[in-house]
């Protein structure tokens, strides 16, 4: 803030011209408040500017805040699948997937490979699905609106893969702990094979109608950057991670559900900007495609759960004729499952980044403390660091392009 | 890409910390260790600058209420990883309800500033020397701390909801 | 000569009853103004959450909003007809929601997409607003976790028959005065 000039003070007016080159400037405030179109999710920056540079920014999180880890600690393990549903609402079978493998990392039971292949493809889906989010809405932050239009027509295709392996198409609740519910049928193998022909090509149309567009690249190349360091510093993970230059990628380094056997690489980009967080997201698209191309090619042959009759749910006709069924059923519906004590950290590559579950259990039907390592949550904060010094423009596709999630935010 | 091994990691802590490490486990494979609440900056500052080691990612901070516990019943819990050598850690420490405070971190790591705030708004822990100790998720004006074990889940004055209708 | 006209399957709204004659069409004007207002609804998307992204696929081409008269988005609440709120509301959020309710110019409607906004949902904690007409008061409800596409249209359609129909007075009637005080709207 500059000093008031003299002429300033003696005429009592901020902002008085006083003709020797001094000029008084004034801070603005700018709420960009809670429902905002441009912010795609519930949450609050209150920017200080200089005209139209960012100064600094604040930020007001919570407005969405659902007490998810109060609900886990009163919910039997398999109900708390509804609840991981809601976190990164963009690509709920990835959260599923997690918690389920926590649980069976907890009461230690392994999972048949026909199951962990089936699981890669739903979650590899969910993973295209939520970076198509991000990247349309990139797109119509700049004003390309067509993008968004194409890719949710194909995000529906998504959809209807989902409601054929199990009902829901966004908050989904697939699968069970020990596997899945049921098998791929036929229709379902349909669905993919053709979801698999036809959207490399719309996807490569959208590629080259941004990816070296002058005016979308002007628009983000360069805004709102982050060094590795400040990254890494920052907790970042995922695609806004690898964007820094950081190649890491919990499929990689912890591999969960037969990853190791798949082939593929991590895109890693230079300057972590609005335009290397587009591209790659862009190219983990078609990695995912090539995840399930192989995953289709090999899908073993074999079961598709598990043997934990505490948890996994009997089929329909054994519980009308099998009295043992019965009494499993009823004990898993009404919750009466118990698991060992222990805690347990699991971590899966969610949409945004390393997806936690901390689990601590003292052998109850609920868990005693069950902790969502949300990475929303997590780079959020460096938001500020980010914008500071840029135009208002570019920090609204830089907010755009970090992919926040209002439910994994506050959860 | 030569890892360290869970037995090699926790040598080296001993090492170090041996009188601040009250106990030692491995449950799932994660190296767990519980520590005085006093030597959490400095342990965290040497696994970060550590050349062996090189814990360089907080990846968590949590908090939890073991109210059975007397004189440690609000418990926080990190977990930092080396992304280097492919090894993560999980560090407890206990502090008594009644004196709730520990050392922040956000001096070393940034991303530790809002884990803390969401850890004292749902626990009441204070963290000394943190930037900007307040609410981040709840309303500014609540006066408890809900995470803990004695406060219910649902809200007590709502009227549409009877709580024997709903087995509570 | 005659021209095969091609079957159109566009459907056009009725036109009300009148008495029609060379050049004019007389019909009372709550009948046109209803017409109108029911096909010309421009909504304010209040998304926080899940049922968020349906109302975006709602609006997106495989299921197409706009052809119900919606197609202009507003976000500005000065200049839209319909609140939509899909997702939860939590009481953080409350007074926010009740501040665009209040900015938003008569007449208006509510529709709460989801069962988060208009009984709390899954959520019955110490956080979430057990329903959005603690605060301000609705039209439609839709339910759903979230609801499909489909059921977001169905309950348009719904609004749209209560536009309809509604008389023109309705804003200044003593009743809608107490359901507006009842809720501390002056």
């Amino acid at each position: 803030m500059n000093e008031l000039t003299s002429k300033e003070k003696e005429t009592n007016q901020p902002g008085f011209h006083t003709g020797d080159g001094d000029f008084h400037t004034e801070y603005t405030t700018l709420n960009l408040g809670p429902t905002h179109p441009a912010t795609h999710g519930i949450f609050q920056n209150i920017l200080t500017m200089d005209g139209e540079i960012v100064i600094d920014s604040e930020q007001t999180c919570g407005y969405i805040h659902r007490a998810f880890e109060k609900i886990a600690e009163r919910r039997p393990y398999y109900q708390i699948t509804t609840l991981t549903d809601r976190l990164n609402y963009c690509s709920s079978p990835i959260n599923n997937m997690g918690w389920h493998m926590t649980v069976e990392k907890l009461i230690g039971v392994e999972i048949p490979k026909r199951a962990q292949y089936m699981r890669v493809i739903i979650m590899e889906l969910a993973r295209i699905s939520d970076h198509l989010v991000c990247n349309a809405v990139i797109g119509v932050d700049t004003g390309a609106l067509t993008g968004f239009t194409y890719l949710f027509q194909w995000r529906e295709k998504i959809y209807e893969i989902f409601e054929h392996i199990c009902g829901a198409r966004l908050t989904t609740n697939i699968g069970r702990i020990g596997g899945l519910e049921r098998d791929f049928d036929d229709e379902v193998y349909k669905k993919l094979k053709a979801f698999l022909a036809d959207f490399p090509k719309a996807f490569d149309e959208f590629g080259r109608l941004m990816e070296r567009n002058r005016i979308f690249f002007d628009r983000t190349a360069k805004t709102g950057p982050i060094t590795a360091e400040r990254a890494l510093n920052y907790g970042f993970t995922g695609p806004n991670l690898r964007a820094a230059g950081v190649d890491y990628d919990v499929r990689v380094a912890n591999p969960y559900s037969s990853y190791e056997d798949f082939d593929f690489t991590i895109p890693v980009g230079v300057d972590g900007d609005t335009y290397d967080r587009f591209m790659v997201r862009q190219a983990e698209i078609w990695e995912s495609l090539k995840i399930i191309h192989q995953a289709l090619d090999n899908m073993p042959s074999g079961k598709y759960f598990a043997d934990v009759p505490e948890f996994y749910l009997p089929p329909k006709q054994d519980v009308y004729n099998n009295m043992e069924a019965l009494i499993w059923h009823f004990k898993i519906v009404m919750g009466e499952s118990d698991v060992p004590k222990g805690e347990v950290y699991h971590a899966v590559e969610g949409g945004n980044g390393e997806l936690g579950f901390y689990l601590v259990s003292d052998g109850g039907r609920a868990p005693y403390r069950l902790h969502f390592r949300r990475p929303c949550f997590i780079f959020y904060q460096a938001y500020p660091e980010m914008i500071r010094g840029g135009m208002l423009s570019d920090a609204i596709v830089t907010l755009s392009s970090l992919n926040v999630i209002a439910g994994e935010l506050d959860a | 890409m030569a890892g360290i091994t869970n037995e090699f990691l926790i040598e080296r802590l001993q090492s170090q910390f041996g009188d601040q490490i009250l106990a030692t486990e491995m449950p799932y494979g994660m190296v767990t260790i519980v520590i005085q609440p006093s030597a959490i900056l400095d342990m965290l500052i040497w696994l970060n600058t550590d050349n062996l080691l090189k814990f360089k990612f907080l990846t968590d901070i949590c908090g939890a209420h073991y109210p059975d516990l007397i004189d440690g019943e609000l418990s926080v819990i990190y977990h930092v990883q080396s992304m280097e050598n492919n090894v993560r850690l999980r560090i407890k420490t206990f502090i008594p309800i009644t004196k709730p405070e520990i050392a922040s971190v956000t001096s070393l790591y940034s991303s530790a500033n809002w884990m803390e705030r969401e850890t004292y708004d749902f626990y009441g822990i204070i963290f000394t020397g943190h930037p900007n100790l307040t609410r981040i998720l709840n309303v500014e004006e609540m006066d408890y701390f809900p995470m803990r074990k004695e406060y219910p889940l649902e809200d007590g004055t709502r009227r549409d909801k009877e709580d024997e209708y709903f087995g509570r | 000569m005659t021209t095969d006209i091609k079957k159109s399957n566009v459907t056009l709204v009725d036109a009300p009853d009148g008495f029609k004659g060379e050049g004019f069409f007389a019909t009372s004007a709550n009948k046109v103004i209803g017409l109108a207002r029911a096909n010309s609804l421009w909504p304010l998307p209040f998304a926080t959450s899940c049922c968020g992204i349906e109302f975006m696929a709602t609006m997106g081409s495989n299921y197409d909003l706009a052809r119900f008269g919606s197609e202009r988005m507003s976000f500005s609440p000065r200049q839209a007809d319909m609140l939509l709120v899909a997702g939860t509301i939590a009481k953080k959020l409350g007074p926010v929601l009740k501040q665009v309710y209040l900015q938003m110019a008569e007449p208006r409607w509510v529709i709460s997409i989801g069962a988060c906004a208009s009984s709390g949902g899954i959520f019955d904690t110490y956080s979430v607003l057990q329903g959005i007409d603690r605060i301000i008061p609705v039209d439609v409800y839709v339910p759903g976790c979230p609801p499909r596409p489909e059921q977001i249209i169905d309950g348009v359609m719904k609004l749209q028959e209560l536009v309809k129909n509604e008389s023109l007075r309705r804003r200044n009637t003593p009743e809608y005065q107490a359901l507006l005080t009842s809720y501390g709207i002056q």
